[in-house]
């Protein structure tokens, strides 16, 4: 295992390494496609002036804003439909409605309502994360075991209090699938909707070196998006593993 | 979604209601609309775009990348996560090339994909193929290597080559994983081909809806939404038909599962 | 009065087709204070379904369910069931001591005190020392404790119990067999069983009302009466009870098992 481990660095370096090469022998158009030192010192002045971390944090306000925004709407909604099958026909016809749109698309409207401000972004990825959350928040819900709702009966809960106890900790799991689901969503529009409308951002930055002819900045920008994505996808990791203790091993039984 | 449910007549009267509110707020407010035009005006110039063949024209290009770049992507990277699933060697090779360009957004790679190949179809079919390979290929290496290796070892028992295991016992296995791929990466095929439209189009869905709203035609805009929402849903009933009929013995187990 | 009075339950289910099917033929039968009785069957004759209409989960269909003297009408606040499914029956989310701490907040005892007497029982089922385990991490035979101990912490009068070593291997249900004779013997709870398993009927109960197949009806009631306290080796080994397990196969060995 540790040595497959070795083996994939030491391919990917040995790719890097052939990249360096062939950049600096001219036998690829470097102009298109610096060599990486190239790319990699330029991303290090980038983020110790604090450019880069600034393009970040702005997008990222958007981001989480959206995100969080999506969340505190999403999960009750998405609770109150999985319990009661009268609210879920209410809302199921608009959701599905409303589903098959690709969010990109929802972005000529937000600059339509809100301009090319941060308001903008939020929506859409308010609109966006939305329904990976509620889709798997309902399927949470529905799907807790009828064993466990009546032995909350046999020990004599009430319906609300088989809600609090019972049902809300049992699709926990589910609902963080969903929010896990969207935070790559998250990055994404958040990235589209700088490069359609915006003039800051992280997205926007990448978009803007490339008109700009600024190859190399443009790469560094990509290496910067993806360290974020790894960073986000980390701290979600973290923060399942401490609401979720009981997770890790049911998972594996489950497997 | 059971075939017998009863007609959801609450659903569809909230969402009648939804709109009826829509057109009446719309027609009563003059100052709202810009930002929503009567349902019926939006009705009218679909009507209207539809009947000058402009709309059909643009969904038609964009139909045509994405099936040019789901259709591409699908076949390679079934292929190589079939492969990479299979030979653990592989996989070990590229896991962490993987792993480290993984967690870029897919549509970063829009400023290269220009630089590189411009702004016509080529550029958009391969942004469209790039982001796409992403899922389907992740959840197809996945599902190779989730096959139960009890199957596997019967295959074996029962004197199969390993090129009979890969087809008849691996394949089948991990198909349903693959399908997942597959149907989270047609939903990303078209969001990429629309926002590369946005981006860098003059042609297709996505420019049409940005550039209606550019011009303030919000009504267009919105009958652009609509014929995008269709292409979406339309494309999605298509692929959980032929779904259906491929993986009826999956559908029938997890049947027997619930019951 | 008999702490439980079954009279003429019977249960019938509407099945999607339309056909309604018979699970509970017409069972009456009563169970004084401190017994231990089981119901004995075939597999598929509706044992579950009874007890799940006796604790009130299930609406019977005709005949009615009297507990301590109050008709049943919904789970009555002093008997609970245990689950065949236990591992689902358990929460995922909390420990040992939470899941055993609920039974006792489900009776109302939330202080210290409640926390003391968890860990008691948690001692009782011989889980020493795993208190602070997650369901996931403890063995089959494990987990069924934890969720006898989280019934017993709610002080039942009537505990109802299906089938719940009937997934277990031959000798840890040898084990939870005596443990809960010995909790039993302490706590002096009523104790309705449910198994398939002859043998395992025959040891533990004071009466056993063997059941038919669907629609089950009861078709003969044994006195069990070796003495107590009971010894895997020697009252299995008495010659009376070969005698009885021959019986009780006889009848539900003839039944045709559909």
């Amino acid at each position: 295992m540790a040595l497959r481990r070795f083996n994939g660095i030491m391919f990917l370096l040995t790719l890097v390494a052939l990249w360096e090469f062939a950049a600096q022998a001219e036998w690829i158009n470097a102009l298109i496609v610096p060599p990486p030192s190239k790319i990699l010192k330029l991303f290090y002045e980038l983020v110790t002036s604090g450019q880069i971390p600034m393009q970040i944090l702005v997008s990222m306000k958007r981001a989480l804003a959206g995100y969080l925004l999506a969340a505190a709407i999403f999960i009750p909604l998405g609770i109150f439909m999985g319990l009661s099958s009268m609210i879920y026909r209410l809302f199921e016809v608009i959701v599905e409605m409303l589903r098959p749109v690709p969010p990109p698309v929802v972005i000529p409207v937000a600059l339509l309502f809100f301009g090319l401000g941060d308001e903008m972004k939020i929506f859409v990825i308010f609109f966006s994360c939305a329904w990976p959350i509620l889709l798997n928040t309902i399927d949470g819900v529905r799907s807790v075991d009828w064993v466990l709702l009546n032995t909350a009966r046999t020990f004599g809960l009430s319906g609300l209090q088989t809600v609090w106890q019972v049902i809300l900790p049992a699709c926990l799991p589910q609902i963080m699938t969903g929010l896990r689901v969207s935070l790559p969503i998250m990055l994404i529009l958040v990235v589209i909707s700088e490069m359609v409308g915006s003039t800051d951002g992280i997205g926007y930055f990448v978009l803007d070196s490339q008109r700009r002819f600024k190859v190399a900045q443009m790469y560094a920008g990509m290496l910067a998006l993806a360290l974020l994505g790894y960073t986000l996808n980390q701290l979600f990791n973290l923060l399942q593993r401490l609401l979720l203790p009981w997770q890790r091993g049911l998972s594996r039984q489950n497997d | 979604m059971k075939r017998s449910q009863p007609f959801n007549w609450l659903g569809w009267s909230s969402f009648a209601l939804l709109l009826a509110t829509w057109e009446l707020i719309s027609r009563a407010t003059p100052k709202l609309l810009l930002y929503f035009p009567p349902m019926s005006r939006i009705l009218a110039a679909l009507g209207d775009a539809l009947a000058a063949g402009t709309i059909l024209q643009h969904g038609w290009v964009t139909l045509g990348r994405f099936a040019a770049g789901y259709l591409l992507s699908a076949g390679l990277a079934v292929t190589l996560g079939v492969m990479l699933g299979y030979f653990r060697f592989l996989h070990g090779l590229l896991a962490t090339s993987i792993e480290l360009l993984r967690p870029m957004p897919s549509v970063a790679i829009i400023p290269v994909a220009i630089l590189l190949l411009g702004i016509g179809d080529g550029m958009i079919v391969s942004v469209t193929v790039y982001a796409s390979v992403w899922p389907i290929l992740i959840n197809s290496i996945d599902g190779v290597r989730r096959v139960d290796p009890v199957l596997i070892d019967t295959g074996r028992t029962f004197g199969l080559s390993s090129w009979q295991i890969l087809r008849q016992i691996i394949l089948p296995g991990a198909s349903p994983y693959i399908v997942t791929g597959l149907r989270i990466g047609l939903s990303i095929a078209l969001i990429l081909v629309t926002t590369a439209e946005m981006i860098a189009g003059s042609k297709g869905l996505g420019f049409f809806i940005l550039d209606e709203e550019r011009a303030m035609n919000s009504a267009n805009m919105y009958a652009g939404i609509v014929v995008v929402a269709l292409l979406g849903y339309t494309l999605n009933r298509l692929f959980l038909l032929l779904e259906s009929r491929a993986m009826k013995w999956r559908h029938g187990m997890m049947a027997r599962q619930a019951a | 009065m008999p702490i439980l009075d079954v009279q003429s339950l019977s249960k019938s289910y509407r099945q999607a087709g339309g056909d309604t099917t018979l699970a509970i033929g017409n069972i009456t039968c009563q169970v004084e204070a401190g017994e231990f009785v089981s119901f004995v069957g075939p597999s598929g004759c509706g044992k579950t379904t009874l007890l799940m209409s006796i604790a009130g989960l299930l609406a019977p269909s005709s005949g009615r369910v009297v507990v301590n003297g109050k008709e049943v009408n919904g789970p009555p606040p002093n008997l609970v069931l245990l689950f065949q499914e236990y591992n689902k029956s358990l929460f995922a989310w909390r420990s040992v001591l939470g899941n055993v701490r609920f039974g006792l907040a489900a009776r109302g005892a939330r202080s210290a005190a409640a926390e003391s007497k968890a860990r008691k029982l948690i001692e009782l089922v011989g889980l020493k020392g795993f208190e602070s385990h997650y369901p996931w991490e403890l063995s089959g035979g494990m987990q069924q404790r934890v969720a006898i101990a989280r019934a017993l912490a709610y002080e039942p009068e009537v505990l109802l119990m299906d089938e719940p070593f009937g997934s277990l291997d031959a000798l840890t249900r040898l084990e939870l067999e005596d443990a809960l004779l010995r909790l039993w013997a302490e706590l002096k709870t009523t104790i309705l069983f449910i198994t398939h398993d002859i043998e395992e009927a025959i040891y533990l109960s004071d009466r056993i009302w063997v059941l038919s197949q669907r629609p089950s009806r009861i078709m003969q009631e044994l006195k069990i009466d070796f003495p107590r306290p009971r010894h895997q080796v020697t009252t299995r080994a008495e010659a009376r009870f070969m005698e009885l397990r021959n019986d009780i196969y006889r009848q539900i060995g003839n039944q045709e098992v559909p």
